[in-house]
């Protein structure tokens, strides 16, 4: 086919790409967004697959890509049909594939091209392999601890901080001598290596509850990686999309940090929930106040406005489905039901939204942070599920907490606070909640599945 | 350096600047769906492998353009896919339900 013409529908597929994120910002034309990126990517390979290289070389060609094709799409489906609550693990693993293959791509190029490198896309060619390959073992660890594989607390040593960065400074002392010289076959093995083992190592010391930083990041890394690629080969479609993924997952990355209030160094170099020591016996003489499930009811039943305030913990007890019988029975009984969600709430960014729309609740009842602060002091009661440390009133006021300036929902702003714990016990960063020592708050001891069950069963029998 | 390449860090800066407008848009209500469906974007990966697989120069580059293919394909079935089912949850209205 006409080299032209292909350029043509490689534009076309650009154009697509970029229609698909902008129809994605809102929920009414998202699905149109996904169709367009559909039509984009058969473009693209479309295109390629008739381009004269891939023509020429006739059934031989076309035979290996056919079998790649059946085998990705035979692993791929299964990989989109997880549970929701399995979504993040199973972005990690894509996440890794995408960035293996780009490495491997590189890989491929450097060996093919090795005598007529130009400095400069040996540079693009560097930037592809080590980040590709790096992305590659990060994205198979983060996939590890989401599913629980290794575990999920930061494991640190020390001198742990100089380690990771003398390889990695290292890996980018090889790809530098590289640029200078492609010649040095021999480099390769070594930068390859270095970049498995370091991607490795940028884990172990992240804990669990700072994966929707680490996953965005990684995310932003597998799309530099593309773009890198369309530097060595030449081919403004993948630097295009290639941007739009890393800048998407560095927007994500940046909206994580922010809501948690800490800085990307912090993240991969701070072993967060492993630091901080609470302060002993700080709770001994603290008296929370308890409720049973038929109090409880009573006083949802009487309020006019009810928010719930969602957290991974109500995912972990797969309470969402219980969730959403004790909304459709507020609401039918006329009271107003929304839900906060914190940036946070889940394992990468978004997931809280997914999971409640996945059992049904619609999606106007769920409020962002700055929304769901405005309305709580007007609210009867907030009820928390599952979610700690970002409803601690003392990241606003107490300059010595560890969690200090992060945003967090103002519940103890509500009426009354209820909150379904199992126990008083802190949270993942150790850190005692005051909100639970509030004259206003009602501890409901118990699993969060259970106990909301046991609250909708109140709320039916009163009415019969 | 090439000034011939320079055209495509005009491209590069202007996609990325572009795509920080766009992501800056997307309600946090869709982040997840967004990461799955730019994960899906970023398997344009294929267009490099699919080269690499079908010229054949060396058996080690056909292997490794092979395997880049079906990685980029698993991202691409996958990718999509996700994104659909995802998006298809999200409700106005309740739907009744028994």
């Amino acid at each position: 086919m006409n080299e032209n013409l292909i350029l043509i529908v490689y534009l076309a597929s650009a154009g697509c790409f970029i229609l698909a994120l902008k129809w994605l910002s809102s929920v009414p034309t998202a699905r149109r967004g996904v169709i367009i990126g559909i039509v984009g990517m058969l473009l693209a390979v479309g295109g390629t697959l008739l381009k004269s290289e891939v023509v020429e070389g006739g059934f031989a060609s076309y035979q290996w890509i056919l079998v790649a094709f059946v085998i990705g799409s035979i692993i791929g489906v299964p990989m989109a049909l997880m549970p929701m609550t399995a979504v993040p693990q199973r972005t990690a693993l894509s996440h890794s594939f995408g960035a293996l293959a780009a490495a491997l791509v590189g890989t491929a190029e450097y060996y093919l091209q090795t005598s007529d490198l130009s400095h400069f896309v040996m540079a693009a060619l560097g930037i592809e392999v080590l980040l590709g390959f790096l992305t590659f073992t990060a994205s198979l660890m983060a996939f590890g601890k989401l599913q629980e594989i290794l575990p999920t607390r930061p494991i640190t040593y020390r001198g742990q901080n100089v380690v990771n960065i003398s390889l990695l400074a290292v890996a980018v002392a090889l790809v530098i001598a590289l640029i200078v010289s492609p010649g040095q076959t021999y480099l390769f093995p070594i930068v390859m290596v270095l970049s498995l083992v370091f991607g490795v190592l940028l884990i172990i010391p992240i804990g669990g509850a700072d994966m929707p930083t680490v996953i965005s990041l990684l995310n932003s890394y597998a799309g530099l990686s593309a773009a890198a690629m369309g530097f060595v080969l030449d081919n403004r479609l993948l630097i295009i999309a290639g941007a739009l993924d890393g800048s998407s997952g560095f927007i994500l990355s940046i909206i994580m940090c922010r809501a948690m209030n800490r800085s990307f160094t912090n993240v991969l170099f701070g072993a967060f929930g492993q630091l901080q020591v609470s302060p002993a016996g700080a709770a001994v003489d603290r008296l929370a106040h308890s409720a049973t499930a038929e109090e409880a009811a009573a006083l949802l039943e009487s309020a006019n406005s009810v928010m719930i305030v969602p957290g991974y913990g109500m995912a972990v007890a797969q309470a969402q489905h219980s969730v959403r019988d004790l909304f459709d029975v507020l609401t039918k009984r006329g009271v107003e039901v929304t839900f906060a969600i914190h940036p946070v709430a889940g394992r990468m960014p978004g997931h809280m939204n997914v999971l409640l729309a996945e059992a049904d609740i619609p999606y106007d009842k769920l409020l962002e942070m700055e929304e769901a602060n405005a309305e709580l002091p007007q609210t009867d009661v907030a009820l928390v599920i599952g979610a700690n440390d970002v409803t601690n009133p003392a990241a606003r006021h107490d300059t010595n907490s560890p969690i200090y300036g992060m945003p967090i929902l103002d519940v103890d702003k509500a009426q009354t606070v209820m909150v379904i714990k199992r126990s008083l016990n802190p949270g993942f960063a150790g850190i005692e909640n005051e909100l639970y020592f509030m004259d206003k708050t009602l501890m409901l001891f118990g699993d969060a599945k259970t106990f909301t069950r046991e609250l909708v069963k109140e709320l039916l029998g009163d009415r019969a | 350096m090439d000034s011939e390449l320079m055209p495509h860090f005009y491209v590069f800066v202007l996609a990325t600047f572009l795509g920080l407008e766009l992501i800056r848009h997307v309600s946090p209500l869709l982040h997840t769906p967004l990461m799955s469906l730019t994960n899906a974007i970023s398997a344009i990966a294929v267009v490099g492998s699919i080269l690499i697989a079908a010229e054949q120069k060396t058996t080690f580059s056909t292997v490794l353009g092979t395997m880049a293919v079906t990685a980029s394909t698993i991202n691409i079935v996958g990718g999509y896919l996700i994104t659909y089912r995802i998006l298809r949850m999200f409700k106005k209205r309740e739907p009744r339900k028994q």
